[in-house]
């Protein structure tokens, strides 16, 4: 009896430290969450996944093409639909006829050119799945200009090592949405700048008249409105300095899980 | 008179001789040479668990937690499952989400199959916010998709290089071959096994000292299927990985079938933990606890008492 007494006190003594651990490792989270330190550490994570990933991804492994039958019924529109400023909606008016995209920054030949001047260009029609980082999935038909045509054309210098596209959205706070991928990536067979999404002219809420393609990277990544893409060594003064819009705001800037 | 059972007259011994004779570097060893017999036996000291066993189990715990509850934060962002490569919204297999009624109150309503269920305060909306899964199982608690992600991406790199060490330990020293894998005799009797534990009838004695079939069943299945799948389907979800490896979206059908197939793994670790800490206290928590913690294990030997 003595020890079947004991045994109690002992199984209540673990439920209770069970529970108290619980209690603690909840709240314990949240106060490591808001420290200064933790975050710098949980961060180093994505350095271990872009080396390891870069190291065992071919680089030009092509993503998944799907066939037309694939294609989603709807493809949905996140983030910004509509970058809402003035001279934005000029441009819708006008049917984007004066919009130009320019390439610049660490570049031997700076150029821009026109909606129309790219379009001219050889394209790539690629139908790709689109992985948004909340967690749904998307197939669509993507036609562009390839982003890796461009760069042969203006020739990067060496010592560029992002390509920082700028866009013509800005969010409720009037922050201008940018993004920016490694140089190298741009020479990805997919990572186009698409105009078409389906066979018809992007619409608006998809990033019209022009949006970025990575196809191996999260949804967010996929710039939208794109007029301009700069070159530079370093992402230490653009926006926040993190790289990009949701960067900024605490995402990855490697997106590839 | 059963006070006699807590006496701490106790024979030490190494847990599986086995083991222990072919194991080079281990402090079971010089208890094993040199073992104290100071009275009759009633209970004996058994080494059970070694040190790389009880090092992976324990950080396991923390990783577990960690990554089940942001797992649950990342869930939240977008709260339905499908099958295949898109996410057909009219379509999921499961979703959770808040709905307003006609009487303009908002409700938790969760989707299975088609099936509705009301589960207002817990799945779908609770303490006043609509969210698929409530603050108190979720890290952060607060709705916050970058920070879920930052702490599921590094705890998922511990638990994976842990998992791994301990593969490699439990193979080359042979613990899955000794102590893990049923043997064919144990297979056969999985029917008393399966009584006894309904019964809840616990082996005594030398019994105890073995993995009965259901537990060995119960380990193999967590450590050497559900780990791994839950590791793959998480990669699966990678559009870099599906590039690199192509064939993880062919053999779990698409990238929302993993993701889906990630989340039934995870019930399946939560289903086991729970079991495991229920077996854990019926089969006397503190000699449990004890042996997973110094790695010695009392069994007693009621026959002889």
């Amino acid at each position: 009896m003595i020890s079947h007494k004991r045994s109690m006190e002992r199984r209540q003594f673990l439920k209770g430290t069970v529970g108290a651990a619980s209690l603690v490792a909840l709240s314990g989270c949240d106060n490591l969450t808001q420290s200064s330190w933790l975050p710098n550490i949980l961060s180093k994570a994505e350095q271990l996944t872009e080396v390891v990933q870069r190291a065992v991804t071919p680089r030009d492994a092509l993503a998944k093409e799907y066939g037309a039958s694939d294609i989603s019924k709807v493809f949905p529109a996140n983030g910004n639909t509509d970058p809402g400023t003035q001279d934005y909606a000029e441009h819708v008016t006008k049917q984007f006829s004066g919009w130009t995209v320019e390439v610049v920054g660490l570049v031997k030949t700076p150029r821009s050119w026109s909606l129309g001047a790219l379009k001219e260009l050889p394209s790539r029609t690629q139908i790709t799945r689109h992985d948004c980082v909340e967690g749904w999935s998307a197939i669509g038909k993507w036609t562009g200009v390839p982003v890796g045509d461009l760069m042969h054309l203006v020739e990067p210098l060496s010592s560029a090592r992002y390509a920082v596209f700028h866009c013509a959205d800005v969010d409720d706070e009037g922050i201008a949405y940018y993004e920016s991928i490694a140089v190298a990536d741009c020479y990805h067979p997919q990572t186009i700048l698409a105009y078409e999404l389906n066979d018809e002219a992007l619409d608006v809420p998809h990033g019209a008249p022009l949006r970025l393609r990575f196809e191996r990277q999260l949804g967010y990544k996929q710039a939208k409105y794109v007029m301009k893409i700069e070159l530079v060594e370093s992402l230490a003064g653009i926006g926040g300095g993190k790289g990009g819009y949701w960067e900024d705001q605490g995402y990855e800037w490697y997106a590839g899980i | 008179m059963t006070v006699s059972i807590q006496s701490e007259d106790v024979v030490s011994r190494g847990a599986d001789q086995r083991s222990i004779v072919e194991s080079s570097s281990d402090e079971a060893l010089s208890t094993v040479s040199t073992p104290v017999v100071t009275a009759p036996a009633m209970s004996e000291r058994v080494y059970r668990h070694r040190l790389l066993v009880r090092i992976s189990h324990w950080l396991n715990v923390p990783f577990l937690i960690i990554l089940i509850m942001s797992g649950l934060q990342i869930f939240n962002a977008h709260p339905a499952l499908y099958w295949g490569d898109r996410s057909d919204r009219d379509r999921p297999l499961l979703s959770i989400r808040p709905m307003q009624t006609e009487g303009r109150d908002v409700i938790g309503v969760t989707t299975i199959l088609g099936h509705r269920f009301e589960t207002t305060g817990v799945l779908g909306y609770s303490h006043g916010s609509g969210r698929a899964f409530p603050a108190w199982a979720t890290i952060p608690s607060a709705k916050w998709l970058a920070m879920g992600r930052q702490w599921h991406l590094f705890f998922a790199w511990l638990f994976l290089i842990n998992g791994l060490i301990f593969a490699a330990y439990a193979l080359a020293s042979r613990h899955v071959t000794r102590d893990l894998a049923p043997t064919s005799q144990d297979l056969r009797g999985i029917g008393t096994s399966l009584k006894d534990h309904l019964t809840l009838t616990h082996p005594t004695g030398e019994a105890a000292n073995r993995y009965n079939v259901l537990q060995k069943l119960a380990y193999v299945t967590i450590v050497f299927i559900v780990a791994p799948l839950i590791v793959l389907t998480g990669l699966a979800m990678s559009p870099t990985i599906d590039t690199a490896v192509p064939w993880l979206l062919t053999i779990f059908g698409g990238r929302q079938a993993a993701r889906t197939i990630h989340f039934l793994a995870c019930f399946s670790f939560v289903g086991f933990i729970v079991l495991h800490i229920l077996q854990v206290v019926l089969t006397g928590g503190f000699n449990n606890l004890r042996s997973m913690v110094t790695g010695w294990f009392v069994i007693k030997h009621e026959a002889r008492c």
